[in-house]
Formats: C-alpha cells, sequence, structure tokens
C-alpha cells in the first residue's frame, strides 16, 4: 500500500481480525443481553496486564494476554458471585467489579512506572490502545487466537444459535448449558484480551457493542447479522487505525471507535430493517392507508365486515 | 493544614457527596448509567473547554450538566428505537468517550487537560492549588468546588427526598400520584453530573465510579432504611479515602487507584460480614429459620 510502512499493513491487518473477531462475539453478547459485560470485563483485565509485566520485567505479549484473560475471568467470576451471593444487582455488581479492578489495575501501573526504565514500557497504551506500538510476533499471536474464535464461532454456529435465543431448548436437546456458558465467558475474555492492546481496556466495549447494534438495522436474520456485524468490525479497525496512523502518534482506540459510531450513525438512518428513514416511509404509509383507504382495501374492508 | 490533611479532606469529600448519589443510584438500577456519565463528563468538559478556553469550575459545572443530559436522552431515545438498554447505554457512551479523548489528543494537546490526568485525577496536586476566600486564609480550589457540590446535594436531596424515595422504589406508583417522574429524572442525572465533574479533579473519571456505586452497595448490606444507607455510605466513602490514601503511602503508588481499590476491600468485608445479608451470616443462621 502507498505510503505505509511494512508495520503499518501488518497493525492494518491485526486490527482487521480484530475487529471481524470483535463483531462476531459482540452479536453473541447482544443476543445474550450482556453489552456491558463486555465493558466490565474488559476494565478488569487491566491488573492483569501489569501483574503480566511485572513477572516478566519486559512487554512480553503472551504474558499480558494470559494475566488479562486472567484477571478478567476472576472478574466475571466476582460478578456472579455477588449477584447470586447478595442482594446486589447485576448492574451494581458489574459496576463495582469494574471501578475497584479498574482502580487496581492503576495502582500497580503507578508501581510499574516508577521502576527503573519502565517509563518506555508502553504499558500506557493499553489504557488507549497504540496499535503502531505492535510488532508482527504480536499480530501472529493475535492472529493465531482471533482464528481459534472464528473457528470455535463458526464449527458450533448451529449450537450457538440455540444457546442464545432457546436455552431451555438446548438443554431438552442435551446441550450442556454449563459447558456453552463456559465456552460463551473463554470466548468473551479472548477476544477482549486479544483487543486491548490496539483499542485499549476503556474503549474495547465499543468494538463488542456497536458493530452489532448497526447490524441489527439491516436484517432479522441472525446469521447475517454475524456476518454484518463481523465486516463493520473489521472495516471500523481498519479505517481507525488509518486514521490514527495518519495522524502522529494519535491512539488508535478512539479512532476505532469513532469510525464504528459512524457506521452506527448511518446504519441508523439508512438501515432496511429498522432504520429511521425505512421506519418513517412505513409509518406514512400507514398513515395514509388509515385515513384514506385505498379503493381495493376498502372493499376488503367492507367484505371483511359483512363475513 | 497539612499536606496529608487536605488530600483526605478532599477525598472525603468526594466520599460523601457520591455516597449521597450513590444511594440513590444503585437502589434506581442506574449503576452502569453512573458508569456512562462519568465517561462522558469528559467531552463536556473538553468542549466547554475549547468554547472558552479555560477551565473554571462554572464551566466545567455547566458542560458536564450538558454532557450527562445528552446522554441520558440518547440512551433514552435510543431505547425507544428498539435497541437494548443496555446496548444503548453501551453505544452511547463509548463513542462520547472517543471523541472526547479525539479532542484531548488533537485540539488540546499541550493544555493543562490530559487524558491521564481526566482518568486518573491529580490529587497529588490538589494542595497547591489554592484560591483566597474573604476571611483571608486560603484552601485549594477543588474542595472549595466540592464543599459548594455537597451542599447542592444535601439541598436537593433533602428538598426532593420524598419524591425520589417513592419514584425509586415505586415509579408507578408515583406517576399516578401526579409526580413529574420525568422530570425528576433529569435533575437526579444533572445531580450526578455535577458529583462528578466536581470529583473528576480528585478522583478522575473512572474512580469516581468507585465511589459512586461501591460505598452505595456496601451500605445496602447493612441496612434497610434509605435515610441510614445514605449516610452509611457516606462514612464508607470517608474510610475508604483514608484507608486508601495511608495504602497509597504505604506503597507509594497512585492515591486514586489505592482509594478506588479500598471501596473494594471494604465491600468484600460488607458481603461477608453484613449481619442480615452476609455470608457469615447465612452460615452461622441457616435459611429454615
Amino acid at each position: 500500500m502507498i505510503g505505509l510502512s511494512a508495520n503499518a499493513v501488518w497493525v492494518l491487518f491485526s486490527t482487521l481480525i480484530l475487529g471481524t473477531a470483535a463483531g462476531i462475539m459482540g452479536t453473541f453478547a447482544y443476543w445474550k443481553r450482556q453489552s456491558l459485560m463486555s465493558d466490565a470485563l474488559s476494565h478488569a483485565a487491566l491488573p492483569g496486564v501489569v501483574i503480566g509485566f511485572l513477572l516478566t520485567g519486559e512487554k512480553h505479549l503472551p504474558y499480558m494476554i494470559g494475566g488479562a484473560a486472567l484477571s478478567a475471568l476472576i472478574g466475571a467470576i466476582f460478578i456472579h458471585w455477588i449477584r447470586s451471593s447478595s442482594r446486589i444487582k447485576e448492574d451494581a455488581a458489574m459496576g463495582i467489579i469494574l471501578s475497584v479492578f479498574f482502580g487496581l489495575g492503576i495502582l500497580l501501573l503507578s508501581l510499574v512506572n516508577r521502576m527503573a526504565g519502565a517509563g518506555q514500557s508502553g504499558l500506557d497504551s493499553f489504557i488507549f490502545g497504540q496499535a503502531a506500538a505492535m510488532v508482527a510476533k504480536d499480530v501472529w499471536v493475535m492472529l493465531g487466537l482471533a482464528l481459534l474464535l472464528l473457528g470455535i464461532a463458526v464449527f458450533a454456529f448451529k449450537e450457538w444459535k440455540l444457546y442464545l435465543f432457546d436455552p431451555a431448548f438446548a438443554q431438552g436437546l442435551g446441550l450442556s448449558n454449563r459447558w456453552m456458558n463456559g465456552i460463551y465467558l473463554f470466548s468473551l475474555v479472548l477476544v477482549i484480551v486479544i483487543g486491548i492492546q490496539a483499542v485499549g481496556v476503556i474503549l474495547m466495549a465499543a468494538l463488542l457493542i456497536i458493530p452489532a447494534v448497526s447490524a441489527r438495522y439491516w436484517t432479522h436474520s441472525f446469521g447475517w447479522m454475524v456476518i454484518l456485524s463481523a465486516m463493520f468490525g473489521g472495516g471500523s479497525g481498519v479505517v481507525g487505525t488509518l486514521l490514527s496512523v495518519y495522524g502522529k502518534g494519535w491512539p488508535t482506540g478512539p479512532f476505532i471507535v469513532i469510525s464504528a459510531a459512524c457506521l452506527f450513525l448511518v446504519s441508523l438512518t439508512l438501515g432496511a430493517r429498522k432504520g429511521l428513514i425505512v421506519m418513517a416511509i412505513q409509518q406514512h404509509r400507514q398513515r395514509r392507508l388509515l385515513l384514506k383507504p385505498r379503493p381495493r382495501d376498502q372493499q376488503a374492508m367492507e367484505r371483511g365486515r359483512s363475513a | 493544614m497539612s499536606y496529608a490533611g487536605w488530600i483526605i479532606l478532599t477525598a472525603s469529600l468526594v466520599g460523601i457527596s457520591c455516597g449521597l448519589v450513590g444511594s440513590l443510584l444503585l437502589l434506581r438500577r442506574m449503576a452502569m448509567m453512573a458508569d456512562a456519565i462519568s465517561h462522558t463528563v469528559l467531552l463536556g468538559i473538553v468542549t466547554a473547554y475549547l468554547i472558552t478556553r479555560e477551565l473554571s469550575g462554572i464551566h466545567m459545572l455547566i458542560g458536564s450538566i450538558v454532557a450527562g443530559l445528552m446522554t441520558a436522552i440518547l440512551v433514552q431515545w435510543l431505547h425507544a428505537m428498539g435497541v437494548q438498554q443496555e446496548a444503548s447505554i453501551g453505544v452511547v457512551f463509548t463513542s462520547l468517550f472517543a471523541i472526547g479523548v479525539v479532542l484531548i489528543a488533537t485540539k488540546v494537546g499541550n493544555a493543562h487537560l490530559d487524558v491521564q490526568h481526566t482518568l486518573m485525577g491529580e490529587i497529588t496536586f490538589i494542595p497547591w492549588e489554592r484560591v483566597e476566600l474573604p476571611g483571608g486564609w486560603g484552601i485549594p480550589e477543588a474542595v472549595l468546588m466540592l464543599s459548594i457540590v455537597l451542599l447542592i446535594n444535601l439541598a436537593v436531596i433533602i428538598g426532593l427526598y420524598k419524591e425520589w424515595k417513592i419514584t425509586s422504589f415505586d415509579p408507578a406508583l408515583a406517576a399516578s400520584l401526579g409526580l413529574p417522574v420525568m422530570l425528576l429524572h433529569y435533575v437526579f442525572i444533572s445531580l450526578v453530573s455535577v458529583t462528578t465533574v466536581a470529583s473528576f479533579d480528585a478522583v478522575g473519571a473512572i474512580l469516581v465510579v468507585a465511589m459512586l456505586i461501591t460505598p452505595a452497595a456496601s451500605a445496602y448490606l447493612w441496612t434497610d432504611r434509605l435515610s441510614v444507607m445514605m449516610g452509611l455510605s457516606g462514612l464508607i466513602g470517608v474510610l475508604s479515602a483514608i484507608f486508601g490514601y495511608y495504602i497509597a503511602v504505604w506503597l507509594d503508588a497512585s492515591i486514586s487507584g489505592s482509594m478506588a481499590f479500598a471501596t473494594g476491600v471494604i465491600f468484600l468485608v460488607s458481603i461477608v460480614l453484613s449481619p442480615k445479608h452476609g455470608l457469615l451470616a447465612r452460615i452461622i443462621r441457616p435459611a429454615s429459620i
């Protein structure tokens, strides 16, 4: 590509993959009605990232991803535990875990930043994302994990659909709900941890939520929604990264999110299924039909009345 | 007053204000809405700064109220358009926050406002940024602003106490009694925004969520009375501030991070020890009684 270094091409490729994976998982989370869970879990990943760094003493991606996954999972378990063992509701439990884990992350981060030579560790980039800081090795790790996720989504698509829309029926057919819950949580955490380096812990949730909501405006079919959401996610990943690469050292995350938000606005107005314009036309047509029925409809109505 | 004294006082004021508002937030199931508002307030502050080119208290307050109300209205509107409540919160606050961050990164850059500051607060520097009061003695600007906001909070909550109690516990009854439920809701949102922005300087955008939700949730485990819950969550906020400050001094780490962590520790203690709903109480007194 013109004007882009080899590294930038790698970075673009990785945000494309990441956006695609997040779009798919985001659709699942949308139908599980757990959009904000992804927000809580991505914030909860921060202490793990820093601890992963502390253990190795350098920026070694596999350790940090492992730490992030572990601390996000602990966060998820805590949320579940608070909700089931006390009278605190789920939204408050998410708020508590989100803020307390993030606070712990900031606490640890300030300790690390005080250590000699850690100023250049680039740990701060995990907060807002700095895709440009990635190297080819990081991209390979991301690629591997994203492919694993794609595999899980495609291979068990039928099971996902059942599990999301009718868990009781799925259980009746012999699909273990406990296993599906486990796989769902595992995949959600996976997509969060591969995304936090590019998008940052704060805005990672956006990449899971916005493409799915946008795709909802175009189709009523679950399969198409997954595909569209993946495309929207991948598209915003690429556009956001390009914008941030052309600006000098701007954080990647916010630009990816803004691209996704623009796609959302387009979907909201132009969407073929529930978009504002389509809805307005339908409403207008129905109102006219009610006030001044066409002769054919009038005949049909009269026939109905006499029958 | 000593340096540590000012910091603890600032954080305690944050704790009390947030405790009062947080109790209502928790009961109205708006915990994640608070998270959303604490993020979008950033956009309000940046916009206010870009328009007026200065960072003064009153501009920040107005900017934050506008941002908070805008968040609430947009979420409400998207929800009415058929998007799930959770998802519409997620779409709105992440987009607005991203715009705020981009504006800071590209337009404001070198000013007093930077992303790090807005996220984690600058409580360390608060004791030095003083204003002179008519009495002739200087107090930190943040303390002055937080005291004013605390007074506003107290006045509005005492004034609207029974109205909010009824709209929080039984909105349908409130509506049938002729109370303006939506107006009360938006007044409450404004109060949350004002509290958030005033606490912002001290603890930052994300840690203010810790102060809003966690002490209130801890207090909720100790009592069944709203008035007691408000007082208790303010007290827990103050305790977290003191406890957090000494953790930070001991480890030489981020003060705001330690305070958020301290609220979590107190919550953990509450969930284990609470007399009625705690884990220990449940083990000692079997469910059959």
